[in-house]
């Protein structure tokens, strides 16, 4: 029976549950020591004076840096998202002459441990000439407002423009125009492990090794010794377990500096753990942005136009990820619907908040949202279902592969896909018919119940390539090792799925390396849904050589031909004469050099394999949301929910369920829950889980998570789309729509506080 | 500041070490006992991943300091599984039916599952939710650890008849 | 986020305890269940020199209702508001608010006490014992006094509590028969600080009006609305009854105003609360009274 399709228990569990899986924190070196990092408390000011006499006279205390011992400081550069103008903003590791953020690395202390560290802190002096902050995207592009960057004169670090077919010639042929404006609230991954670092220098041999990367593993060692002169060959990455990613741990941040030119400075280990309230200040926020969308319709519901300016608020820094946030969400607000007339004018603003990078669904969660409002505010103007107003524009299978247009940073050709039937599909399961008409009589009833749709389309397994290596060792035992990274979300389960199935043994017996940069040498990590589809092409390509050299191994060893062996549980064997076979192990054997050389073949059965393509395959899918608003108090209970995805071939259909859910909720939380929030000095309000509030398992629902195989992807050989994102990025749009409907309300912004809620239903009296 | 000796029972073992007053029971277990199955993510009481069974209630240990737990009896996930072959059911359960992803909070929330189980030997699913509600989790989106606590809780009455 | 350093003490009779405040005075804090000090010292925000551990003073830990007062020793545990079947029969609306503290984990270590004495804004048992007419023990190492609940919080956590006193007693008076009861919360999620919360206590006489009326809201610190109480006595339950009491509960009601919710809504929410406190209330004595109550 093949691993591929089968809920296979996962292989990274055991440990994880019996508590003894090493995440960074749990990592203790030899005469390891301890780092807190000094951050600044103004958003915006000239660094004049760090004076740390006091606190190195404490016991304890080995030593506090600043960027006076960090001679030749750098900036970090971008990985990818790489607008012109964004190269103007960019962060160096520490503050050198001034603070830009409330979270701004300012100080490194070390001392034995973490409490003593602490203690230090407290004892630096640092003098702040205060200069005034902006916080405000559209208030920072103004003239006059403080300047953030010598080098962007009007806060403004990119700007580009998306222009497909004629918007201005469509808009006059328009019924209805509707010209609204959005905004979605700061808000990021918050994972629940806080980040952190071991690093040790061993400087007898000039030898750094770095506990905690993760995400971008090797992208982040190049980046790492392109800052320190170290070259890459004298840094060694190692990957613990991962308290989850979803987009914002694993970037390069200052700290993945800073400590290990701690650890070379002091020359001794170096532990750094941040705790909670750092983690909320200076992990990458996400998701604020402000939209002004002008849309053109028949009165049919068709859309002739769309024309939308977006302003990116993008913090205070250019982060590793540029500006994908905004390419995503201008490449994407159209989802899958037919808008042959598209314009977009993308603003990527500074201003004096936590920089910014990508989280779950970065720049797609925004942009459903505000589309699919639209959408209900044209079905609501034009006195049509907005089910319909859907129906009507949704992008027909004929159509695919459908090119939407040019982007200047994005792909934008729709491959495979049949959104109207997936949409029909998610309404009758839903029972969204039936659901009309119950609203309509608990309204009746004075119950504000509603029903909210978000379409979405997602991206996914971008390229450019991938790296595989599939060896087979001494014991016969498959091991995998891969350019991807852990992150808690089972890409060892998956990829070992995968090889057991190529070459035909026990998933017990296949091993996956990962994150590890001594034995896996190159890899472009996991992010943006990718590590299935890159990583698991990667490794079905060198599994496909690992198979071809058994297979010659056995026959010169059988003295039978290729083409009558195959491989079974973990052997080669004769087809029809199963007596006449060979173990891997044995073949291993004789692979070894003295054998192989003798008889003129390269020794070992390893192979190595890059998949690369310049595609992308795209899931698409359904949010349906129905709620009941209580209109007294504004709290809202999601009664159903439903999100279906297309993701082409599922590898473990247990854990893409688990993807959709864990996405949903995140989705929930920053639909209802969660926001950065931030006075006018700059100073920010939610630095702890009082303030920024996740969701429990109160405020989850049980949902129906549908995900299918209609079309797999024609990129990759196994046929996969990722499946890590569908399950978060139309919620926003879904319960928006959702409490829209209930309240007959509009809803323009999120989150969809209790507030905000009240303030909606007293406005809508106040009209009649 | 001086140190205090503090004494007490983790997992059926007898520990002890010496803790300046203000080092919080978390931070103890961890880097003085190596027991690094009890997680930290908040240092605020709220996240639950540093829940450990205190005198067979959970409780958050960044909340407690050492010195609080002298003379206690504290059960940790390391103490969880019978043995190093077996699991627990609420284990077995969560393995088997995709309870956890990144495994970050599974610690804290395995515990309090077997609090609830000892209370509530069939807990509707509101009543799990009620008793989660203090454990978070980024990852899993809580259904599957609703439906391994329900699950478990037949296994485990299952054994004691 | 490590507390600063402090030294510590663990007293094991409410004498030593108290000998300990009297040393120490503002340099010291007590330590309870530590739900809500322990945050603060590990943010650093409040920063004891001295810690009394209060965890080791078995006397100051009982539940006892004889003679028709209940009586709360202060380090009693919230968990134990909710599993006593004595409170449960006489004093339901303390099990009830005690259930809406934060979580499970909390309420198996925060104290009675300890929630009265740190009296956040919002605060379930302050509310409670407010509505309930509860008494708070204060004693120094030489003198003890009695303060009504009404009297006893000040302001944003800040109590008459002096700083060698420890609050070490709670007596709530026993209420007339077949009181109703009822509180009401909402809060951004299950378990999280209220926005807005009332309490209710209404009894009913044979002819149907009201004889025994409490209320009060959330604020900065608790409100008992004893307008709207004095509206309802004498008066027949009625939807109508229950919304003007809550309008005057609420009118000009001091509100705070944070990120999660401005004074207007928490002026709007306590408004239904309030009318929804009184209205079950008012069911449930009604209930008590056909002795179909469960």
């Amino acid at each position: 029976m093949p691993y591929i399709g089968s809920s296979v228990k996962r292989k990274e569990d055991v440990r994880l549950l019996r508590g003894i899986g090493k995440y960074v924190g749990d990592i203790h070196r030899a005469g390891m020591v301890h780092a807190a990092i000094l951050r600044s408390t103004h958003a915006h000011a000239r660094l004049v004076k760090i004076d740390a006499a006091a606190a190195l006279k404490l016991p304890g205390v080995l030593g506090v840096l600043t960027a006076a011992d960090m001679p030749g400081l750098k900036t970090i550069p971008m990985r990818t998202g790489v607008i012109p103008g964004l190269e103007r903003s960019q962060q160096t590791p520490i503050a050198t002459t001034k603070v830009r953020y409330v979270g701004e690395p300012v100080a490194v202390v070390v001392a034995e441990n973490r409490y003593l560290a602490e203690d230090a802190l407290e004892w630096i002096d640092v003098e702040y000439a205060a200069q005034g902050a902006v916080i405000d995207a559209s208030e920072s592009m103004k003239p006059g407002a403080p300047r953030l960057h010598d080098a962007t004169p009007n806060n403004v670090a990119a700007n580009f423009q998306v222009d497909v077919g004629d918007v201005d010639e469509a808009f006059r042929d328009a019924d209805l125009i509707i010209e609204e404006e959005f905004s979605t609230q700061r808000h990021s991954a918050v994972p629940l492990e806080n980040r952190g670092l071991v690093a040790e220098w061993d400087e007898g041999r000039g030898l750094l090794t770095m506990w905690g990367p993760t995400k971008m593993t090797h992208t982040n060692w190049r980046i790492l010794s392109e800052l320190t002169g170290l070259p890459q060959s004298c840094i060694h990455f190692i990957e613990p377990e991962v308290g989850g990613g979803f987009g914002a741990r694993g970037e390069f941040y200052p700290e993945d500096f800073l400590i290990p030119f701690a650890a070379m400075h002091f020359r001794k280990p170096i532990c750094w753990i941040e705790d909670r309230s750092e983690n909320l200040k200076a992990m990458n926020q996400s998701r604020q942005q402000e939209h002004r969308v002008k849309i053109g319709v028949k009165k049919d519901g068709t859309i002739l136009a769309m024309d939308a300016e977006i302003l990116f608020d993008m913090g205070s820094y250019t982060r590793t990820h540029g500006g994908v946030p905004a390419i995503a969400a201008s490449a994407m607000l159209r989802g899958p619907f037919r808008v042959k007339n598209y314009r977009c004018n993308v603003f990527c603003v500074l201003t004096n908040k936590t920089p910014v990078g990508t989280y779950r669904s970065p720049g797609r969660y925004e942009a459903n949202f505000v589309r699919e409002r639209l959408l209900d505010m044209v079905a609501h103007r034009l006195k049509l279902d907005p089910a319909d107003v859907r129906r009507r524009n949704l992008i027909r299978h004929e159509e695919m592969p459908c090119d939407l247009g040019k982007h200047p940073f994005h792909s934008m050709v729709y491959d495979t896909g049949d959104f109207p039937g997936q949409f029909e599909r998610a309404l009758e399961r839903f029972g969204y018919e039936d659901l009309k008409a119950t609203c309509a009589a608990a309204k009746l009833e004075g119950r504000a119940v509603g029903v909210g749709i978000g379409c979405f389309v997602e991206t996914s397994g971008i390229g450019p390539w991938e790296y595989a290596r599939v060896e087979v060792d001494n014991a016969g035992q498959v091991v995998l090792y891969s350019g991807c990274n852990s992150v808690g979300q089972g890409i060892a389960t998956a990829l070992s799925q995968i090889v057991a199935d190529e070459l035909q043994v026990a998933i017990e017996n296949v091993r996956v390396v990962h994150g590890d940069t001594a034995k896996v040498p190159y890899g472009n990590g996991s992010n943006a849904s990718r590590s299935t589809v890159m990583a698991g092409s990667a490794a079905v390509g060198a599994s496909r050589k690992v198979k071809d050299k058994l297979l010659r191994l056995a026959a010169a060893n059988l003295e039978i031909d290729t083409a009558d062996l195959i491989l079974r549980d973990g052997r080669v064997v004769a087809r029809g004469a199963p007596e006449r076979a060979v173990s891997f192990k044995d073949l291993a054997r004789l692979a070894l050099p003295g054998a192989a050389l003798k008889n003129g073949m390269t020794p070992g059965i390893s192979e190595e394999d890059f998949f690369a393509t310049d595609k992308r395959p795209f899931p698409y899918g359904v949010h349906i949301a129905e709620v009941e608003v209580d209109k007294e108090t504004g709290k809202i209970k999601i009664l159903d929910y439903l999100v279906t995805e297309d993701i082409g071939r599922k590898i473990n259909p247990m854990i893409i369920e688990g993807q959709m859910a864990g996405g949903l909720a995140q989705g929930i939380g920053g639909a209802l829950l969660e926001e950065f929030v931030y006075d006018e000095d700059g100073q920010p309000l939610s630095t702890n889980f009082m303030d920024y509030l996740l969701p429990t398992a109160m405020e989850i629902p049980k949902a129906q998570l549908i995900s299918t195989e209609d079309f797999p992807s024609p990129h990759n050989p196994l046929g996969v789309k990722g499946a890590g994102e569908g399950g978060i990025t139309a919620a926003g749009a879904a319960l928006a729509n959702a409490v829209s409907n209930a309240l007959g309300v509009e809803v323009k912004k999120l989150p969809l506080k209790p507030d905000y809620v009240l303030q909606l239903i007293k406005d809508c009296q106040a009209a009649g | 500041m001086s140190t205090r000796q503090v004494c007490l029972t983790i997992n059926g073992r007898e520990y002890t070490g010496a803790v300046e007053p203000r080092k919080l029971l978390t931070d103890f277990l961890r880097d003085d006992l190596g027991l690094t199955g009890t997680h930290v993510g908040c240092e605020q009481g709220v996240c639950g991943a540093c829940t450990v069974l205190l005198n067979g209630e959970p409780v958050r240990s960044c909340l407690l300091f050492a010195v609080q737990a002298n003379g206690a009896e504290l059960k940790t996930v390391e103490g969880m599984a019978p043995n190093a072959t077996e699991l627990h059911p609420l284990q077995e359960k969560f393995w088997e039916l995709h309870g956890l992803q990144c495994g970050f909070c599974t610690p804290g929330i395995l515990l309090t599952a077997e609090a609830l189980l000892k209370e509530i030997p069939h807990p509707s699913e509101e009543q799990i939710r009620e008793w989660l509600s203090g454990n978070l989790c980024r990852c899993t989106g809580y259904q599957n650890i609703v439906t391994a606590i329900h699950e478990a809780a037949k296994t485990l009455s299952e054994r004691r008849t | 986020m490590k507390p600063a350093k402090f030294d510590y003490h663990d007293p094991t009779s409410i004498d030593e305890a108290l000998g300990l405040m009297s040393q120490f005075g503002d340099q010291a804090r007590p330590l309870a269940g530590g739900q809500s000090l322990v945050p603060l010292m590990n943010f650093r925000l409040i920063r004891p020199a001295h810690l009394i551990d209060l965890n080791g003073v078995d006397e100051l830990s009982y539940l006892s209702a004889e003679d028709a007062v209940l009586r709360i020793g202060a380090t009693t545990r919230q968990r134990q508001l909710e599993r006593s079947a004595e409170i449960a029969r006489r004093w339901p609306l303390l099990r009830d608010a005690a259930a809406f503290i934060g979580h499970i984990q909390i309420r198996n270590r925060g104290t009675v006490g300890g929630s009265l004495a740190h009296a956040f804004p919002s605060a379930e048992l302050p509310v409670a014992m407010v509505t309930l007419g509860a008494s708070m023990l204060l004693r120094a190492k030489t003198t003890r006094r009695s303060v009504r609940a009404e009297d006893f919080f000040l302001s944003t956590m800040t109590t008459a509590l002096q700083p060698e006193e420890l609050l070490t007693e709670i007596s709530v008076p026993e209420l007339p028969a077949n009181t109703g009861w009822s509180y009401q919360e909402v809060s951004r999620r299950y378990g999280d600080f209220a926005l807005a919360g009332s309490a209710s206590l209404l009894a009913i006489d044979g002819k149907g009006d009201i004889r025994y009326a409490r209320l009060a809201l959330t604020g900065v610190t608790p409100i008992r609305a004893r307008k709207a109480e004095e509206s309802l006595v004498g008066e027949r339950p009625s939807e109508a009854l229950f919304c003007d009491a809550a309008q005057r509960a609420t009118e000009n009601l001091e509100q705070d105003s944070d990120i999660h919710a401005s004074a207007e809504y928490r002026r709007a929410a306590c408004a239904a609360l309030a009318r929804r406190a009184l209205t079950q209330a008012a069911q449930r004595a009604s209930d008590s009274m056909k002795g179909t109550l469960r």
